[in-house]
């Protein structure tokens, strides 16, 4: 047999049997790929210019004081005229978040421990898949469930018992400032929108826990067993430590979650526009502030300030997700 | 249920306070074993609160929403207050929204998937930049929504770029809505392609070498061909994701008293101008101080809660997870 070498083919010959059909369309194909994962590139980057130039006038206006102030007054016609400080949004938005994981983290874990530990083998997967299920169901919602259901009860089972308490006087200044704030006994605040919140992020943070703990190799959850160990002893000396990178990242997306969650949080949170005086007391989020007041913002001014909220937004939100992402690292969990 | 959650509280503190009073007064096997029982108690309890309460949400919306079914809902446009009415322009808006949405949500995620799968690892630049492309899906795929409609609204609601012309931007409309959908969808496509197509084996690939035939081809033919399942899930994934979404709609599709769809391709079908969608009626009526509102809230809550229930539980049947111990 000789072949030959394909630069030695005649010419006009080699151009038809070589080259296959639609190879042309080749080069554009990959084009085509490239442009749309460029187009992501450009979608993030997008949210963050526009955001920025949206807010600028708001920023430019007010300078530190539209992050260290608390006033809000998007009415020109009140003494010193419109004035936009965002502290008591973003202080807020830190503190239903931060209260929210704190509420959820412990009872997430303790689901996540509960499938892979404890539950009988039937209802492993049932219970799982319930829990993978309702991470999905819409945060609108756990709103309405907030507002019609929890709020009402929440008021009387908890709230006005707190409100007719009479805290001993040591710790009178305590309770009043920080518990109490100007508690409005309706059931709406900062304590009600971070339950609902951990409440919402519970199934998510659960499902990604429960994911992450069954990476774990058997062999070696095993042999903690054979050498005499409980169960408690099991989780937190090999269980947890061995997950315990993808589990930190799995948190900060949960906290990510309720950083960003607006239809949750706008329903129960009572949205006044103010630093928030206690843990009981009304207050507002970043998105809820925006999902307000957004369609009814009447000045370019007060716009302005709304997109400024909502670039520090995503500011804080695209930190805590880049941390998430570093550590989960290849494990890559939804 | 607060009730409930004080008890179990009160429960664990008690066996925790009894166990760490038996660590110090000696005996460690027995302390060891009282440790686990709170432990136990408080893992059973904790997942028992979170069923109880999640099952307290599913019940209120059954209760709530199903009271609320009638034909009219499926059949009348959203009322003035006091008046009969139904869901017909709200429904009809979410489901051309979310449609448009995924249309373009499945060819940019796809494409985009591809790349990352089968083009960013050929050189060490592509590869850089995959893994940059990558990182910026991921942040996409957890995005607060609502930025996703501010972004949208100043670039198309407030302003409207002019190179679209033949569909009329710059005021609220679906398109923006539609849009803004379809930025939250393309993430989770191509995050999902990607991960299918990694799974696919190297032979699948040199089988399309082998027959000559260009890579686009392979890529079509045999590789999207023998992925087409995972790529289905994802495309599903990312539709429940987006029905259910409120916020990004709230200054883009706005809402629309009446149903503004229509057959006109010329009018974008109707897309062009603000458009009742579910979400952004639940957000409205539920607000509102009328009780005719408030139980159609509910109902749409019921709806778009069965619907994302059921592509998820489609999601489900169509790909078993493999058995793990």
């Amino acid at each position: 047999m000789t072949a030959l070498p394909a630069d030695q083919t005649p010419k006009g010959f080699a151009k038809r049997v070589l080259r296959p059909r639609g190879a042309t369309f080749d080069p554009i194909f990959g084009f085509l790929c490239g442009a749309a994962a460029t187009l992501l590139l450009a979608a993030l980057t997008g949210v963050m210019i526009s955001l920025a130039i949206g807010g600028w006038p708001a920023f430019a206006k007010f300078g530190p004081a539209f992050i260290t102030s608390t006033r809000w007054n998007p009415s020109p016609d009140v003494v010193g005229g419109e004035f936009y400080g965002g502290a008591g949004p973003i202080v807020g938005t830190l503190i239903t978040a931060f209260v929210s994981l704190i509420l959820s983290l412990p009872i997430a874990i303790g689901v996540a421990v509960f499938l892979t530990e404890f539950c009988p083998r039937i209802l492993r997967r049932p219970i799982g898949i319930a829990v993978e299920l309702l991470a999905g169901v819409p945060s609108i919602v756990y709103g309405m469930w907030g507002l019609f259901v929890f709020a009402p009860l929440f008021a009387q089972l908890v709230e006005t018992p707190v409100a007719s308490w009479t805290p001993p006087p040591f710790m009178a200044d305590f309770w009043n400032n920080i518990i109490i704030g100007d508690m409005v006994p309706n059931g709406s605040g900062i304590l009600s929108a971070s339950i609902i919140l951990a409440i919402m992020i519970l199934p998510f943070m659960a499902a990604t826990l429960r994911e992450l703990f069954l990476t774990v190799p058997a062999k070696v959850r095993e042999s903690a067993y054979g050498v005499g160990c409980t169960p408690l002893e099991v989780v937190m000396s090999v269980t947890l430590p061995y997950v315990r990178r993808s589990a930190i990242g799995a948190v900060m997306l949960g906290l990510g979650r309720a950083l960003g969650e607006t239809m949750a949080v706008t329903f129960i949170i009572g949205n006044a526009h103010i630093f928030p005086k206690g843990v009981f007391a009304g207050g507002s989020t970043i998105a809820s502030t925006i999902a307000n007041e957004f369609a009814e913002a009447t000045t370019p001014l007060h716009t302005a300030a709304l997109i400024a909220l909502g670039f520090v937004l995503f500011i804080i939100t695209f930190v805590v997700l880049a941390i998430a992402r570093a550590l989960l690292g290849a494990q890559r969990q939804a | 249920m607060v009730a409930l959650a004080g008890i179990v509280t009160l429960l664990l503190v008690a066996v925790l306070v009894i166990s760490a009073l038996v660590a110090i007064l000696g005996n460690l096997l027995r302390a060891r074993k009282l440790a686990n029982l709170g432990f136990t108690v408080f893992c059973i309890g904790g997942a028992t609160l979170a069923i109880v309460a999640l099952a307290a949400i599913l019940a209120s919306l059954l209760a709530n929403g199903f009271s609320g079914i009638n034909l009219a809902v499926f059949t009348q446009d959203t009322p003035a207050p006091g008046s009969q009415g139904g869901l017909r322009n709200a429904i009809l808006g979410s489901i051309a929204m979310c449609f448009a949405g995924m249309l373009i949500a499945v060819v940019v995620g796809i494409l985009a998937g591809t790349w990352l799968a089968e083009y960013a690892g050929r050189t060490k630049w592509t590869s850089a930049y995959g893994s940059v492309v990558r990182f910026i899906n991921d942040v996409l795929l957890s995005a607060p929504s609502i930025l996703v409609g501010l972004f949208i609204y100043t670039v198309l609601v407030a302003r409207g770029v002019p190179l679209l012309s033949f569909i009329s931007l710059g005021h609220f409309s679906g398109i923006a809505g539609a849009i803004s959908l379809a930025l939250l969808a393309v993430p989770v496509v191509t995050r999902t392609t990607e991960d299918v197509l990694r799974l696919q084996s190297r032979q699948l690939r040199e089988s399309g070498v082998a027959l000559g035939a260009p890579l686009w081809v392979t890529i079509r033919s045999i590789l999207w061909k023998a992925a087409s399942g995972g790529m289905i899930t994802g495309a599903l994934l990312a539709f429940a994701r987006i029905s259910g979404e409120t916020a990004p709609l709230l200054f883009t599709a706005l809402n629309n008293q009446f149903n503004g769809l229509n057959w006109n391709p010329a009018d974008a079908f109707g897309l062009n101008g603000p458009t009742a969608n579910i979400p952004v009626v639940i957000f409205n009526y539920a607000l509102s101080a009328y009780d005719d509102w408030r139980r159609l809230a509910w109902v749409g809550a019921l709806l778009i809660a069965a619907a994302v229930l059921g592509i998820n539980i489609l999601v489900r049947v169509l790909s078993a997870e493999p058995k793990r111990s």
